[in-house]
């Protein structure tokens, strides 16, 4: 029901720069999980979305709208906090109904739409109850319901299952994602620093890391052509295996070799500038797969092995201590410590990044947008 | 429990023995004084409260008629009455004739006196003194004897007290000057505590080290100048120099530094996030005030409140500055000074007008109690 767009947002305490800079299109109707980790500025940009803290410089639209000095009540959102934020001596009707008694709407319309988001909530029956007497689920579910009532046209959320146990956790992850598909006009934008929230919720992603947008895209591209080193390395568990490299032939494919001089052909582009330049080669753990052929990536020792049942993680010293390689292989497959592997992935899964961290995938994209 | 907290059996016995021994200590004078004021005057005098649930004995002395009262009978001369006379008469356990024995023989028993006189005091207080030759002298045998009566307890002192001694005025004017003075530094203290917790504005950071700074200003330093300020506003005005109000200003404006410390570090310590979804739901500093921190406070004001009241309602300086001694101004804590000097010896006047005095504390800290230990925050965050 309304974009919102941030044009060069910065935010400082005195002489500490929180955020620098930021620019985001996020278009009506999009669900997008801002990503990162600890003290990466996603919950202050948030909040600056929300009103609560007031940005240094640059411009805030919501619904093209400037909200800069618009007060949070005015501005057509609602948020769901991490800690629920609950009124503790209210009932949960009283939680809900606070926006409206406040907003001096009619009864008749405050009981209609309580119950309406109690409905939806599942919480009819605890109406009456209060927080204290309910459990973490529940409070979140009764802090979803607040939000749900105010009608606004974007929905904030700054880490609403970081409280909740593991398998409640799933569970309303999922009412969550249900809740975004009751309502497709409305725009959600979600802090959380667990990946696997932001790419089984998001429509869009926004990696941030020390106030600065890393990269923003689809769950999926970030996944496939993560624009740089740390996307690459944040996004994916466990986290893609980095290895210094050189570049042996630039072109297209590009030849580059790595750890004990092996060479791999990745089809990327490169310029002909970067002949010999030091550049970082990346596979991630899943693309690894055992050699059958005498065509392989890596070779070396199986330092540890961590079985997860499904899936186990293998450790594999290819002659770096510091950076041991790490397979994720069928759990199925014999494998034993001591042993000699041999390790392949397929060309399409092979990435490049400059020394600066960013991708050649980039460059590539960059030069065609240009 | 024992094990996690590592604390050992002795350890956790010897806390409680400790705790239970200062309880015992501090509980013991309040009974005392409740005891007496209930007992009969002339049985506080006679023992102490810790025995009134006994029947009390005392030993008194008296004088048997002289030598004009004797009888003859059956060729002895006879002495014959009651040593308590037209009195009241108490049950006597024991007699005797030396002040260095007074309880040397047992009632109803006959004592030999030497020369074949004999006495007999019976238990209902009746006596027979019998001798072979007459009586001479007009002064009569001294005896001694040790009375007991039944414990008598009254509430005649409490009427005594409440309706002639002046104390149940008092006791108006007390929560006349208490009440107010509890009240009003309240409000304002939650108001200044929620705007200096909460609310950005310049000079904040200065204006609570003011506040904090003023908590070590001695009160007996601020009285004398603070009187004669008020004495001139009141002249201005014309309003006369020992009232009501005037008290209830100098407490509020004694209490409200630490009011406002107390509330503030309350208010302050509340989850922010609450405050910033009331914000969103649109609610005004004052409505977030209101609805939100007045009623999530209310441990906090419960115990203020117990501070206060019971700091005016003892208090005695500000009281004997600000207020007058006439029967319409004088509150407890200056009757019950007055009485000590009039009334010294009268225990029964004195106990009673103790324990109405720390009735009302007692009343006000058991009520309020508690709201010192109940979280009202429970369920608000995550583990509250």
């Amino acid at each position: 029901m309304a974009d919102v767009t941030l044009n060069q947002v910065k935010k400082s305490y005195g002489n500490l720069n929180i955020l620098h800079g930021i620019d985001l299109d996020i278009k009506s109707g999009e669900f997008i999980v801002f990503v990162g980790p600890s003290g990466c500025g996603k919950s202050t940009l948030l909040r600056s979305i929300a009103g609560l803290e007031e940005i240094t410089s640059g411009e805030l639209k919501i619904d093209g709208e400037v909200v800069n000095d618009v007060p949070p009540s005015k501005r057509g959102i609602a948020m769901v906090f991490q800690s629920y934020a609950l009124y503790p001596h209210m009932t949960v009707y009283d939680n809900m109904a606070f926006s409206m008694k406040i907003g001096k709407e009619s009864k008749a319309e405050i009981d209609k739409r309580v119950r309406q988001a109690a409905e939806i909530l599942q919480l009819t029956k605890y109406l009456d109850r209060l927080p204290k007497a309910m459990s973490g689920g529940q409070r979140q579910r009764v802090a979803i319901g607040r939000a749900i009532v105010r009608n606004p046209k974007v929905f904030l959320f700054d880490e609403p299952l970081s409280n909740l146990d593991a398998a409640l956790r799933v569970a309303t992850r999922i009412e969550i994602a249900k809740l975004k598909e009751s309502m497709p006009n409305t725009t959600m934008i979600y802090v959380t620093h667990d990946q696997v929230e932001a790419m089984t919720l998001a429509d869009r992603i926004v990696v941030l890391k020390e106030g600065r947008v890393e990269q923003v895209g689809t769950p999926m591209e970030l996944y496939k052509r993560p624009g740089n080193l740390f996307v690459a390395q944040f996004i994916g568990s466990p986290a893609m295996n980095i290895l210094p490299a050189k570049i042996e032939k630039a072109g297209n494919p590009t030849v580059v070799s790595h750890v004990g001089d092996r060479k791999a052909t990745v089809p990327i582009a490169t310029p002909a500038s970067a002949n010999g330049a030091a550049v970082s080669f990346g596979v991630r753990p899943e693309d690894l797969v055992i050699a059958t052929g005498s065509d392989y990536l890596f070779e070396g020792k199986v330092d540890y092995i961590e079985q997860l049942g499904e899936v186990q993680l293998v450790y594999i010293d290819i002659g770096r201590a510091d950076l041991p390689l790490v397979a994720k292989l069928p759990g199925n497959v014999e494998v034993k410590r001591g042993e000699t592997l041999r390790l392949n992935a397929s060309a399409g899964d092979l990435h490049i990044f400059d020394a600066d961290g960013h991708s050649f995938t980039l460059h590539r994209e960059e030069a065609k947008a240009a | 429990m024992a094990a996690s907290t590592g604390k050992s059996f002795v350890g956790r016995f010897g806390v409680h023995i400790a705790v239970l021994v200062f309880v015992v200590i501090w509980t013991i004078p309040t009974l005392g004084i409740l005891v007496s004021s209930l007992r009969d005057k002339d049985q506080i005098i006679a023992s102490g409260w810790w025995n009134s649930f006994a029947s009390s004995s005392q030993t008194e002395a008296g004088r048997l008629p002289a030598a004009s009262a004797q009888t003859q009978k059956d060729g002895k001369y006879v002495i014959e009455g009651n040593v308590f006379g037209d009195g009241a008469k108490r049950a006597i356990s024991a007699f005797g004739t030396k002040a260095a024995a007074p309880t040397q023989y047992k009632a109803g028993t006959a004592a030999d006196l030497g020369d074949g006189v004999t006495l007999q005091v019976n238990a209902d207080g009746s006596f027979v003194l019998a001798s072979p030759k007459a009586f001479e002298g007009d002064r009569g045998q001294r005896v001694y004897f040790a009375s007991s009566a039944p414990p008598k307890f009254t509430t005649a002192n409490y009427d005594a007290v409440l309706f002639s001694e002046g104390i149940g005025r008092s006791f108006m004017n007390s929560l006349t000057v208490t009440i107010p003075a509890t009240i009003i530094p309240i409000l304002i203290a939650a108001f200044a505590a929620y705007a200096l917790a909460w609310m950005r504005f310049p000079g904040r950071a200065l204006l609570i080290a003011v506040i904090i700074g003023l908590l070590v200003v001695p009160l007996q330093m601020s009285l004398i100048p603070l009187l004669k300020l008020y004495n001139g506003v009141g002249t201005f005005f014309g309003v006369p120099s020992k009232t009501y109000l005037g008290i209830w200003l100098a407490h509020t404006g004694f209490g409200l530094p630490f009011a406002i410390y107390l509330l503030r570090s309350y208010i302050a310590g509340l989850p922010r996030e609450i405050m910033e979804s009331a914000r969103i739901d649109g609610a005004s500093d004052f409505e977030i005030f209101v609805k939100i921190v007045l009623p999530l406070s209310f441990p906090v004001l419960a115990s203020f409140a117990i501070f206060q009241f019971l700091w005016v309602w003892n208090d005695l300086l500000v009281a004997m500055v600000f207020l007058g001694t006439a029967p319409d101004q004088i509150v407890l804590t200056a009757k019950l000074n007055a009485l000590l000097g009039s009334r010294g010896g009268n225990w029964e006047i004195l106990t009673t007008s103790a324990f109405i005095t720390i009735i009302v504390p007692l009343i006000v800290f058991f009520s309020l109690q508690r709201y010192f230990v109940r979280g009202l925050l429970a369920g608000s965050v995550k583990g509250g």
